[in-house]
């Protein structure tokens, strides 16, 4: 597992993954050469998977965003690959995710207005295969995102 | 504010891997250093580029298990909104929060050591929050992120 100086790294990458190796160094306490060689260990170990930009949908003109809970129809025997195959077609589809639970299949739907979400709804979305029920949530606001892991 | 395909692409490539050197991006766009640097800047100033995020293998990093709750609120006007997201958000398990609308008022991604560590969790911290009433538990067995709309 990791020890208190790889952790310390990660937890300022995590807060701030902007930041330059000298940077880090300082807040860790660490000199350049040291963190240049933990970064590039964590790199090749897959702990650091990369980087990613956290994209604002509405502000590219995507004002609605929906989770849509889909309980499969577990009799067919491939619904689940068959499912999760065809909403990967769908291209408003950003999430695509599987759980035990009440619910089995989750997508995070954008679309730019109710017309054009009711649109995707009817077209792409209740045409999709072997769906039992689907609920929908529509999310008002995010509070806290970037998924952050408590290191 | 518009967009055209050529951000589209930009705003792809970074959701991919936002670490690579703008020369690069460039590079794949058939534009020049200092226009790519442009158009980052212009995403940047209207929100379209909200932040960075450090993409960490969980599982590696001893992070067994997630799980997405929804959460009712029990007493809605005698708990205020601002006080339970206040404190839903202090908790560091608690990856993300959604205001929602539907079956749910809030939805919450919750990462944890094992089923054990998120029961813990879940009573503890989750379960004493202000205001809090039903709560669903659905544990996230695989997950898989889309370009959405910005796939060519």
């Amino acid at each position: 597992m990791l020890d208190d100086q790889s952790r310390a790294i990660l937890r300022q990458l995590q807060a701030d993954p902007g930041i330059t190796v000298p940077e880090l160094a300082e807040r860790v306490r660490l000199t350049p050469a040291r963190v240049t060689r933990r970064l590039d260990k964590l790199q090749e170990e897959g702990i650091i998977a990369g980087q990613e930009v956290l994209i604002d949908w509405a502000a590219l003109g995507y004002a609605i965003h929906v989770a849509l809970r889909i309980t499969l129809d577990k009799t067919a025997p491939r619904a689940f690959d068959e499912f999760l195959a065809a909403a990967r077609q769908v291209r408003e589809v950003l999430e695509v995710q599987t759980f035990l639970g009440r619910v089995d299949a989750r997508l995070a739907l954008i679309a730019k207005d109710l017309p054009d979400y009711q649109r995707l709804y009817r077209d792409k979305i209740l045409t999709l295969p072997h769906i039992a029920d689907i609920e929908a949530l529509m999310t008002v606001s995010t509070v806290k995102r970037g998924e952050a892991l408590p290191l | 504010m518009s967009w055209d395909a050529t951000d589209f692409e930009l705003l792809r490539l970074m959701q991919q891997d936002a670490a690579q050197p703008t020369g690069r991006l460039g590079e794949k766009l058939g534009l020049s250093q200092p226009a790519t640097w442009r158009r980052i800047k212009r995403l940047q100033d209207a929100g379209v580029i909200a932040g960075r995020r450090l993409r960490l293998d969980a599982a590696k990093l001893g992070f067994g298990v997630t799980v997405f709750l929804g959460v009712k609120l029990a007493t809605k006007g005698r708990v205020s909104l601002e006080d339970f997201e206040r404190a839903v958000t202090a908790i560091p398990e608690i990856q993300s929060v959604e205001h929602v609308l539907g079956l749910y008022d809030y939805r919450l991604r919750v990462v944890a050591r094992d089923l054990s560590d998120f029961e813990r969790v879940l009573r503890r911290r989750i379960m004493t929050l202000p205001g809090v009433g039903d709560v669903e538990a659905n544990v996230l067995l695989s997950e898989e992120r889309r370009p959405g709309p910005l796939a060519s």
